[in-house]
């Protein structure tokens, strides 16, 4: 009985799974704080400046990070959210719930350094390039599934049309992101690229990964945190609930 | 043969009801009861596989109806609350239509004299639109005479009919039960039928 | 395929009833067209610069005007509820009312796009590539957006939520439709445009007809 399937199965129980991801959620959140420490450190200390672009390109350790986590998290949500739909498990389905909002804050935060980026680069706060735009059409497709989940009464429907929803949107991420690219390169001429960073040195890259990992474990720890909340939301009923808050 | 076993439903977070069972067999009816809210439609919509239970099963002639849809559809007529015809067309053409969706033919013969029996003589070429909510509720109901069926699934089907009417319905179910069929039903008015078993939520 | 064709001339028949609302997405289209000349100046090579983007936005706005009317009328009287009871395919019910859709909500806006690219400025060549890609991409627009119209249904918010959820799928259609006209007044052939565009349609059609059936399914329960 001691088989690893038979005690994840346990954990998909709201009730067994909320006192773990209590204890699990502060060691994420020292994970992320170290991790930042550790990258920013190399970010803007030990990473050597460079040659065309000086120190503003610094900001790269967050903009490329907080690029690949908000796609990261995309698939986690659209993957916890047709694991709900297939198997009809309710926390997997509050799991893509919890990780959206911190989805869309990281796709935000990219295009936020990535305008902070574009400014004293090219002389321009927007850009229309294939990333950006990318990022842009991510960050509605985020704030699609959290409109369209806040506006269902019913908690099952919600959960479920969102799930259809981040499936549905995962498979046209390709799709959106090879067309964008195509776009861009039909209409070059006029734009800037933010893709021609700077060659990666070495350290520039163990600096980014820092990040992404420090992102990652933050993003991780939000979630659970959530997800905590959106158990006692949902299963207000249960006695061990009643319990749990006294 | 309809059974089911071991319903639970919820609605929202409400627990509406667990570890319900019954079984219809031919010639025999149900009448769902309770207070208002107390999931008799929802009881309704899981044995016709509108709503998923969150436990249990429903088998039609012992093969769920997950496994068997076409088959359990095919022997089913459900009218529910709405009144399921589109103002824009006349009655015929909604008597028509319906069954056409359904994949069965209907001789406009068939669907006149059905109307006629439902009481809505010469009104057959209006559009629904201005008919009262009371001869709507009576062109849903010559579905009842249109649309062969085993198992009729009826929610509230006297609702806003006259005494004569209410009686006439209460004929044709019985006229249906003795040809071998089944109903479910839920009414807050006295069902004018003999026996029956009940089920209250 | 029956149970399609019968979806699909139920559609139409109640369509022609009803009568207001081919004309009303027409009349949109026509309007919202206007609006960019007026917005951005008479200039005539700027509006022949413009003219494929703005016809493809207006064209993907007055699709977006007749989804939530999609199912929304049939799942307030109770009609959607007995589609699905039907033992014929639901999937193909839900083909068949999206082919009406398109037939009411897309086509006449691809016979009256040659019109409005003429006061654009546009080619007989152009016009012609632009009449051919709508046809390709107003069905994808169509074919989307009734997934959408299912999610949404019945929910708060309709109309914008619905347009919120869907114009971001859209825009794949939306750079290739236009894009392929550019291409041809660049005199780089419209034909890769074109066919992505085919392999979209194809895609959709086979994916969204039954992506919608699942959100119909979720928004009956």
């Amino acid at each position: 009985m001691n088989n690893p399937a038979s005690t994840l199965w346990k954990y998909a129980s709201p009730a067994t799974f909320y006192p773990l991801a209590g204890r699990l959620m502060p060691l994420f959140a020292w994970a992320a704080v170290l991790l930042s420490v550790a990258g920013l450190w190399i970010g803007f200390f030990v990473a050597p400046t460079d040659a065309q672009q000086g120190e503003g390109y610094r900001i790269i350790f967050l903009h490329v990070p907080a690029s690949w986590m908000s796609m990261v998290i995309y698939c986690a949500m659209a993957f916890w959210a047709a694991v709900g739909l297939a198997f009809n498990t309710r926390l997997s389905a509050m799991m893509a719930t919890a990780l959206a909002p911190t989805g869309a804050l990281f796709a935000f935060l990219s295009l936020l350094t990535g305008s902070l980026w574009g400014k004293p680069m090219w002389g321009a706060w927007w850009v229309w390039d294939a990333r950006l735009t990318s990022e842009l059409i991510l960050l509605f497709l985020y704030l699609g599934f959290m409109a369209l989940q806040a506006a269902i009464d019913d908690p099952r429907r919600a959960d479920r049309a969102g799930a259809v929803l981040a499936i549905v949107g995962v498979v046209n991420v390709p799709i959106i992101y090879f067309s964008v690219k195509w776009w861009n390169t039909l209409h070059q001429g006029a734009s800037v690229s933010l893709t021609r960073s700077p060659s990666m040195a070495q350290t520039m890259l163990w600096g980014m990964l820092l990040m992404a990992l420090a992102f990652w474990a933050y993003a991780i720890a939000m979630a659970l945190a959530r997800v905590r909340n959106i158990i006692l939301e949902r299963e207000s009923n249960a006695d061990w609930v009643k319990d749990a808050l006294e | 043969m309809l059974s089911a076993t071991h319903l639970a439903c919820s609605r929202g977070e409400r627990l509406l009801f667990k570890d319900l069972s019954l079984s219809l067999a031919p010639g025999a009816w149900l009448q769902v009861s309770g207070t208002n809210g107390a999931g008799k439609t929802t009881l309704l919509r899981t044995l016709v596989g509108l709503c998923a239970p969150d436990h249990g099963e429903v088998c039609w002639n012992g093969v769920p109806i997950t496994n068997a849809a076409e088959t359990y559809q095919h022997a089913l007529l459900y009218l529910g609350h709405h009144a399921a015809v589109k103002d824009e067309l006349t009655p015929l053409e909604n008597l028509r239509l319906g069954n056409e969706l359904d994949g069965l033919p209907l001789a406009d013969a068939d669907a006149l004299a059905a109307l006629q029996r439902l009481g809505l003589h010469g009104r057959g070429n209006l559009p629904t639109r201005w008919l009262s909510a009371g001869q709507k509720r009576r062109v849903l109901l010559a579905r009842l005479l249109v649309r062969p069926a085993t198992l009729w699934v009826l929610d509230e089907p006297f609702a806003a009919l006259d005494t004569a009417a209410v009686a006439l319905v209460g004929s044709l179910i019985a006229a249906h039960l003795a040809a071998g069929g089944m109903a479910i039903l839920t009414s807050h008015q006295p069902v004018p039928l003999p026996g029956g078993a009940e089920v209250v939520l | 395929m029956r149970a399609l064709f019968i979806a699909m001339r139920r559609d139409l028949l109640l369509a022609a009833r009803r009568r207001s609302e081919v004309v009303t997405a027409l009349f949109f289209f026509m309007v919202v067209v206007t609006l960019f000349p007026l917005g951005i100046g008479p200039e005539p090579e700027l509006l022949r610069r413009v003219a494929p983007g703005v016809l493809w936005v207006a064209a993907l706005l007055a699709t977006l005007l007749g989804l939530p009317r999609l199912f929304a009328a049939d799942h307030a009287d109770g009609t959607l509820e007995q589609m699905l009871l039907s033992p014929q395919s639901f999937v193909l019910l839900v083909a068949g009312k999206i082919a009406a859709h398109w037939l009411l909500c897309g086509l006449p806006l691809v016979l009256l796009a040659p019109l409005l690219g003429l006061q654009f400025g546009l080619d007989a060549g152009a016009l012609q590539i632009t009449v051919i890609a709508l046809l390709i991409g107003t069905p994808v627009l169509s074919l989307i957006g009734a997934v959408g119209a299912a999610l949404t249904l019945g929910v708060r918010g309709g109309g914008a939520l619905l347009a919120l959820l869907v114009l971001p799928l859209y825009i794949p259609t939306l750079i290739f439709g236009a894009g392929a006209v550019e291409a041809y007044t660049a005199g780089l052939g419209a034909g890769p445009q074109l066919s992505i565009l085919g392999a979209l349609l194809a895609i959709t059609l086979f994916f969204a007809p039954w992506a919608a059936t699942v959100a119909l399914r979720i928004a009956l329960e």
